[in-house]
């Protein structure tokens, strides 16, 4: 038997969009936030750089260029009202969290200090400007912290290392989720005026990546599941500098501090991709350069599979106090001294732009005529505002998760205030019930630890920086074998107990789920665009795909995609140089 | 078609011809086990894995509950050092799982969960009263002024008085170590005063009187004992033991 709970605002995931939206409505209505992890496990803690806001304390700067920034890095698929609002409220969102205690570092006169990072520039593209507001190279742990303690300090109710498996909708409208308790394996039922999805990336589909175990598509998977359509799931950001062959990220603030990428003759080869801002490039373009000089013969290491990023040149103090992290990461993961060493680098999947479409206050929209879903939001890197279109900008993603998980918290907030509670669907457990207990009572005839590791490496080789439509296509096919395995998967823990036997194999279910949409729409999409690029069609079609695309689940297992424009404003694409 | 890295090995130019050698290490993990839906004891188990000697620990366990045993219970998930889910007991000392290396280990490696928590299932622990603990030190920034329009001036001298204890991940990694914690569970531990100290040290706060007034009370400051087990178990390199005697200092002195 299910246990019930009844809130108005149920908010699954507490990482930053998660907790920034229950800041927002814990005050106002009775709130419940249900995460699969300790709040401060959740991923935004490994958020390094910066958050950008321009606050030109350092320099010149304007809420206008930020957002000319953000439209143009981002290719021209970015909603660009978004964008502006987005970095006219990143200003007071910085103020806001320095307000609440975090410890950002400070220039000699007690401001703020900001610091330069990739495809952030002054007065669209002159030069680098000094944007990131920045903790060392622990921002987002800093912001994780703090948006905790304010939750701390709020009485927030969570309920931790519950996981969200279902949607529930009632004629239309949320009625609630479904929630496995890992602790003892019960269901639970929130009854809910309003959902939010904040359960971040699902990086976890690629075999290099940067990040958590725990990203693995969630959110999305599951509305997917009920017919919410998943917008923009071919862009997906591959992060220049992870750690070879481990994928742990090392901060594009490394390079707005000074540190430059070498290929294996020692040569900064950035200064042919982009000879204005050279390393400080959008990251799109800083992988498919590295991928560029590997297939040329300039990878570094016997199968010439990597780069350098060079810190020699630096003051060690610099890496002592503005880069502590990531110097102790070449320690510890590479054994690599980087005061005095090269640090191997190759590219890492970062970071999703795409995800379950909302609009700017952060309600969840279906269909080329945005059809709200009542009650259903989704913020943070689960949810495609879109202000990040087809590349998103290095700190952008924290920006987003505090100015839309204050939005959307917002109109939850408001919205559930002014409706009645919904009624429950029949038999709401009944479909994650035959999902759970087909799992742990099949034979175990398959491995999901097997299955996923063969799609990582899959996708990674078919789906990560440089995309064909013949790997696609095989990908395609890929997946649909993988998804067969997948129907004979069983679990070899059969208990109650924090099975988390049975909850992976369920997240391998979600990545699959994701897997298949990213593919879809990546194949159908042929032009190159941000992080997706087709070596085939190697150039931007504006005539053609200047739009957004959505993937819906149909009922016999198939994607099927739709299209509706981009919102454009005062930006007109043009030739993204560098 | 993208590279594929085959092996966990880091390869520097001075490595090349040697690479294909890149040898792999067998890893005996002796586990200390408890699940409750199947003995009320716990018990040990061994398992042997083959590694890159530059895999983690946290590759090691992974392996043995993918490919061994399914019901192996730990708790991990960014696996770099920065959420702090997976302290354990490893080899008689408080450590993150994902920042030990198979070769600092091989060829055997003794894991246990961490003390002074009930453990729940096998690695997992109770995090609760640890929380607890946190959450009584009045863990957020206390600011009657009212904000400002822009920021708060602080200098980087204030700011550099509370570093190192905002580095903490609260992965209980040092309140687990300390045998006062373990010897009474109504001390607070040292991860809470590390919390307390990052606002009591802070130009921006107010609070610092009841958080001391908190930690100046039976179950705070004054149980320990700076045996330093907590500054050698902290993933962070936060020095905590020098972080309590400030608080302490802070108490009997009344200078914050």
């Amino acid at each position: 038997m299910a246990t019930t709970h009844t809130y108005d605002a149920v908010i699954i995931g507490a990482g930053g969009a998660g907790m920034r939206a229950a800041i927002e409505t814990s005050d106002r209505v009775r709130t419940a936030v249900i995460s699969k992890l300790y709040p401060t496990r959740s991923h935004t803690g490994a958020a390094q750089g910066g958050v950008c806001a321009a606050l030109a304390n350092v320099e010149e700067d304007y809420p206008e260029w930020h957002a000319f920034d953000t439209v143009k890095g981002g290719d021209y698929l970015v909603d660009q009202p978004a964008a502006q609002l987005m970095t006219e409220e990143a200003v007071d969102a910085i103020y806001e969290l320095e307000h609440w205690g975090l410890p950002f570092n400070r220039t000699p006169d007690g401001k703020l200090d900001q610091r330069r990072f990739g495809g952030h520039t002054r007065n669209h593209g002159e030069a680098a400007v000094r944007r990131a507001c920045y903790a060392a190279d622990r921002t987002g742990h800093m912001i994780l912290q703090t948006l905790y303690q304010q939750c701390v300090k709020r009485n927030v109710r969570f309920f931790n290392e519950f996981y969200c498996l279902d949607l529930l909708m009632e004629e239309g409208r949320v009625a609630g989720v479904v929630a496995y308790e890992l602790a003892t394996g019960d269901l639970h039922v929130f009854r809910a005026k309003t959902v939010m999805f904040a359960t971040g990336g699902y990086g976890r589909m690629f075999k290099v990546s940067s990040n958590a175990h725990a990203l693995t598509g969630d959110g999305p998977a599951v509305a997917f599941r009920r017919g919410i359509p998943l917008e923009d799931m071919e862009f997906f950001q591959f992060h220049p500098t992870g750690l070879n062959k481990l994928g742990i990220l090392l901060s594009e603030g490394a390079r707005g501090e000074g540190a430059i990428l070498l290929n294996k003759d020692g040569e900064r080869f950035m200064e042919r991709y982009a000879p204005t801002i050279k390393d400080l490039a959008p990251r799109d373009m800083v992988s498919r350069a590295i991928f560029q000089e590997m297939k040329e013969g300039r990878g570094a290491g016997p199968s010439g599979d990597y780069v350098f990023l060079d810190f020699r040149h630096l003051d060690p103090k610099v890496l002592e106090e503005k880069l502590p992290d990531i110097t102790e990461f070449s320690r510890v993961y590479l054994r690599v001294e980087p005061t005095k060493e090269l640090v191997p680098i190759q590219p890492t999947a970062h970071y999703a732009m795409g995800g379950i479409p909302t609009d700017v206050d952060g309600r969840v929209v279906v269909g080329p005529q945005e059809t709200p879903v009542p009650g259903l939001y989704a913020a943070g890197e689960c949810a495609c505002v879109s202000v990040h279109g087809a590349n998103r900008l290095g700190t952008n993603s924290l920006l987003d998760i505090v100015v839309f998980g204050r939005r959307g918290g917002a109109d939850m907030a408001a919205y559930a205030a002014g409706t009645e509670a919904p009624d429950l669907p029949g038999a709401p457990v009944g479909s994650t019930l035959d999902m759970l207990n087909g799992l742990l009572t099949r034979e175990r005839a398959e491995n999901a630890a097997d299955i996923r590791k063969d799609l990582q490496a899959q996708m990674y080789e078919k789906a990560f920086v440089v995309r064909t439509e013949d790997g696609l296509k095989e990908m395609k096919r890929d997946l649909a074998n993988l998804r067969d395995r997948y129907s004979r998967v069983g679990v070899q823990d059969k208990g109650s107990v924090f099975n988390t036997d049975l909850m992976e194999a369920v997240e391998l279910g979600f990545l699959l789920d994701c897997a298949d949409a990213l593919v879809t729409a990546a194949l159908a999409r042929d032009e190159s665009r941000g992080g997706h690029y087709r070596e085939d069609h190697p150039l931007r079609d504006d005539a053609n795909w200047l739009k957004h695309s959505l993937a819906y689940r149909e009922e016999d297992g198939s994607v099927r995609l739709e299209f509706k424009p981009v919102k454009m404003g005062p930006y007109l694409p043009m030739e993204r140089k560098y | 078609m993208a590279p594929d890295p085959t092996t966990g090995r880091v390869l520097r130019d001075s490595d090349e011809g040697s690479v294909a050698a890149a040898a792999t290490v067998s890893l005996t993990l002796r586990i200390r086990r408890y699940n409750p839906e199947v003995a009320d004891d716990p018990w040990w188990d061994e398992f042997t894995v083959t590694m890159e000697p530059t895999d983690r620990l946290l590759d090691a366990l992974h392996e043995v509950k993918w490919h061994q045993d399914g019901t192996l219970g730990l708790r991990r998930s960014c696996a770099h050092g920065i959420c702090g889910s997976d302290a354990m007991l490893i080899n008689g000392r408080n450590a993150l799982a994902c920042k030990v290396l198979v070769q600092d280990v091989a060829p055997k490696a003794t894991i246990e969960p961490i003390r002074g928590l009930p453990v729940l299932k096998d690695l997992i622990v109770d995090m609760e009263p640890f929380f607890a603990g946190y959450r009584s030190v009045l863990p957020f920034l206390i600011n009657d002024d009212g904000d400002p329009e822009r920021e708060r001036s602080q200098s980087p001298e204030d700011r550099h008085r509370y570093d190192d204890t905002t580095k903490c991940i609260l992965c209980a990694a040092c309140t687990t170590s300390c045998p006062i914690f373990w010897g009474d569970g109504e001390y607070v531990g040292p991860a809470a005063i590390v919390n307390a100290h990052r606002f009591i040290f802070d130009s921006r706060d107010q609070g610092a009187r009841d958080r001391l007034k908190i930690l100046s009370e039976k179950t705070g400051v004054f149980r320990c004992r700076t045996t330093f087990n907590c500054t050698d178990a902290c993933p962070r390199g936060i020095e905590v033991t020098k972080a309590i005697q400030e608080v302490k200092r802070a108490i009997l002195f009344d200078r914050f």
